[in-house]
């Protein structure tokens, strides 16, 4: 499996529609004297389309994985291609404008904005993007009637279940048309019936051609995506495909 | 431009989820602007109360005032001197009166303590000629004015201010009734019509008599203690000063201007003095009501540091899905400004209707500056900016992922 996995990985390279370009990626925190290697040297890549799920135990490295992929960090070394776009150079505003046009970010907490309707919530990234008011309205609807919020536009988020606040999180993840959808522990704080409905909604958007990136630590979660990288001590323990 | 609009009802939105801390930062503000406006309202209004009562007495008088008299270099005490005297005033009209003076009063004042029946009061007594009236402006509400026959008939007459008047006999008409000033029984034969002054000589409360009978039987003395003077006109008035200057230099004689035993103001000069001493007292009112406006400012950025750390979480989405940070300082910014701004507005409502109130309670005129409109909106906004750049900088300078992390 994990063979057939870099073969492809090979192959993607010489067809360049790779859409994340991981290599020799390095993050080392130091405290003081003592320094703590959270990322040793990773490389894969992700293809267009793709849905990996990244797998490991607490102290893994995924989170500082996650926060690379997602331009919220930088690697102490190495090189991350997003989309044909060296993002590990970049400044802060840069990191920002990448964030906006080519992340769609689904987070374990939603992190919606409290007390404003689901509407201003997806239509936020599209407001630091300079858009037109009448286009952000026509796309939040267009969005949220997709994850099965059309009927919810105009409630406040604290008016919504986890499961319905998640959905909104990841119309708002959508509305920009993002490279790839970086989802960090998505059904984490949702009760499991729920938990399948948001998988099932990653399922179609799979379908449509998004490619989706998920971390996670529960296997049945992980078991959705078709690929799963197993990350442990900071460096890539397994990388295998999954059949459905 | 549509970004701010957004941005702006975003934030009125923010600040109206907490009322309460909203409404307490706001007040700050308030009492700030309001107090600041209040107390230059009202600095400004006695100034020109102040010079409007100058002004009423005519623009083109100068008193002439005995001074500080030195002989062989001791001093003798302020006002003291008795070197102003009536053959001045009569040189002064004798030489002067065709060409630049046109009307010469001279008068002897002192206070004393005046009696009629039961009722008593320490009053000051001026001793006029007719001429007085018209140079000061007074105008009689019944009876008449001191006229040249009294004078010359040394009559005990009195013509008594409307607030002595109500002091000595209350309701009753004075008219034909006496008081008792000195050794002398003075019958009143006028009362004038009051003027709405106050404080020291105020021409509402005073006993004008002839000034024969002041300077003989009331008061004993032959010395004058000013001598007004109505220049022809406002162009004059220098020339005037200069002409009566020199020649009471030579009646007094004296030889230099740095030997005068008397001064001579001007009403301009008066009321650049009063105007001076107004203006720095305005100034240092509004400047320790400003004080209240810093600690307010201070109250502003308190609140902002405490909301920033309150909505770190926030900070760090919005800046996840791509927030830049100038965006983040100007969504924090419009916040604190807009704080500010409508406790900008509140204040000068405040302050605006506390000056009127307290100016028509102690009879001030109301002055409404456009400069105090201007300073409640631009101040305020300006504090905004001041102590909201410090909280907002913060906010744009948080770390996304320790912002998302922050508990």
């Amino acid at each position: 499996m994990g063979a057939l996995a870099v073969d492809k990985g090979e192959m993607s390279e010489f067809r360049g529609d790779n859409m994340i370009k991981v290599s020799k990626l390095s993050k080392i925190y130091s405290i003081g004297e003592v320094k703590t290697i959270a990322l040793d040297n990773v490389s894969f890549q992700i293809d267009k389309g793709e849905y990996v799920a990244i797998m490991g135990p607490s102290g893994s490295g995924k989170s500082t994985l996650m926060h690379i992929l997602g331009a919220l960090d930088q690697p102490t070394s190495g090189q991350y291609i997003l989309s044909g776009e060296n993002v590990s150079k970049l400044d802060e505003d840069q990191l920002a404008d990448i964030r906006n046009r080519k992340i769609g970010f689904v987070f374990q907490s939603y992190n919606l904005l409290p007390r404003t309707t689901t509407m201003q919530n997806v239509m936020l990234p599209m407001s630091y993007a300079g858009i037109e008011k009448e286009k952000k309205l026509e796309t939040a609807k267009k969005y949220l009637e997709m994850v099965g919020l059309g009927n919810r536009l105009l409630h406040t988020t604290n008016q919504l279940s986890g499961g319905q606040q998640q959905r909104v999180a990841i119309a708002r993840a959508l509305v920009m048309n993002p490279a790839i959808l970086l989802a960090d522990e998505p059904t984490g704080n949702i009760a499991s019936a729920q938990a399948e409905e948001i998988m099932s909604i990653f399922e179609k958007l799979n379908n449509q051609g998004h490619t989706i990136v998920m971390i996670t630590h529960e296997p049945d979660i992980a078991k959705h995506a078709k690929r799963i990288i197993h990350i442990r001590d900071g460096k890539i323990e397994k990388d295998e495909k999954i059949k459905h | 431009m549509q970004d701010i609009i957004e941005t702006i009802i975003e934030g009125f939105q923010t600040l109206t989820l907490n009322k309460m801390r909203t409404g307490l930062a706001i007040l700050g503000i308030i009492i700030g602007i309001g107090s600041v406006i209040t107390l230059i309202s009202l600095g400004q209004g006695s100034q020109k109360s102040i010079e409007d009562q100058i002004q009423s007495l005519g623009s083109n008088l100068l008193t002439v005032s005995p001074a500080r008299q030195s002989s062989g270099g001791i001093m003798g005490a302020q006002g003291g001197s008795t070197s102003l005297t009536l053959s001045d005033a009569k040189k002064i009209e004798e030489k002067l009166s065709t060409t630049l003076i046109s009307k010469i009063s001279p008068e002897y004042s002192s206070r004393s303590q005046v009696i009629a029946g039961r009722n008593n009061t320490n009053v000051s007594i001026i001793g006029v000629y007719p001429q007085y009236a018209d140079i000061k402006k007074i105008t009689m509400s019944k009876g008449v004015f001191i006229t040249e026959r009294d004078n010359s008939s040394i009559s005990k007459v009195a013509v008594l201010g409307p607030t002595t008047a109500t002091d000595l006999f209350g309701e009753i008409d004075p008219i034909g009734k006496t008081i008792k000033a000195g050794n002398q029984t003075l019958k009143v034969i006028g009362v004038t019509v009051s003027k709405g002054g106050s404080g020291f000589n105020n021409p509402d409360d005073m006993i004008y008599v002839p000034l024969t009978t002041a300077q003989k039987q009331i008061f004993g003395k032959t010395n004058l203690t000013s001598i007004s003077i109505e220049a022809k006109s406002k162009e004059i008035m220098v020339q005037a000063q200069d002409e009566i200057g020199y020649l009471l230099l030579s009646e007094h004689k004296l030889t230099s201007p740095e030997e005068a035993d008397f001064t001579i103001m001007s009403q301009s000069d008066l009321l650049s003095t009063v105007s001076q001493v107004t203006g720095t007292l305005t100034a240092l009112l509004g400047g320790i009501a400003a004080i209240s406006l810093l600690v307010g400012g201070i109250g502003i950025m308190n609140i902002m540091l405490v909301t920033v750390t309150e909505r770190t979480r926030e900070i760090g989405l919005r800046k996840a899905l791509g927030a830049k940070k100038k965006t983040i300082i100007t969504q924090f910014l419009i916040e604190s400004i807009l704080l500010t701004f409508i406790g900008g507005i509140f204040g000068m409502i405040f302050g605006l209707t506390a000056s009127f109130v307290i100016s028509k309670i102690m009879n001030l005129s109301y002055v409404i500056s456009i400069s105090s409109i201007a300073l409640a909106i631009g101040v305020s906004s300006l504090i905004g900016i001041v102590f909201g750049l410090y909280p907002a900088r913060k906010a744009a300078n948080l770390q996304p992922i320790e912002a998302l992390r922050y508990e």
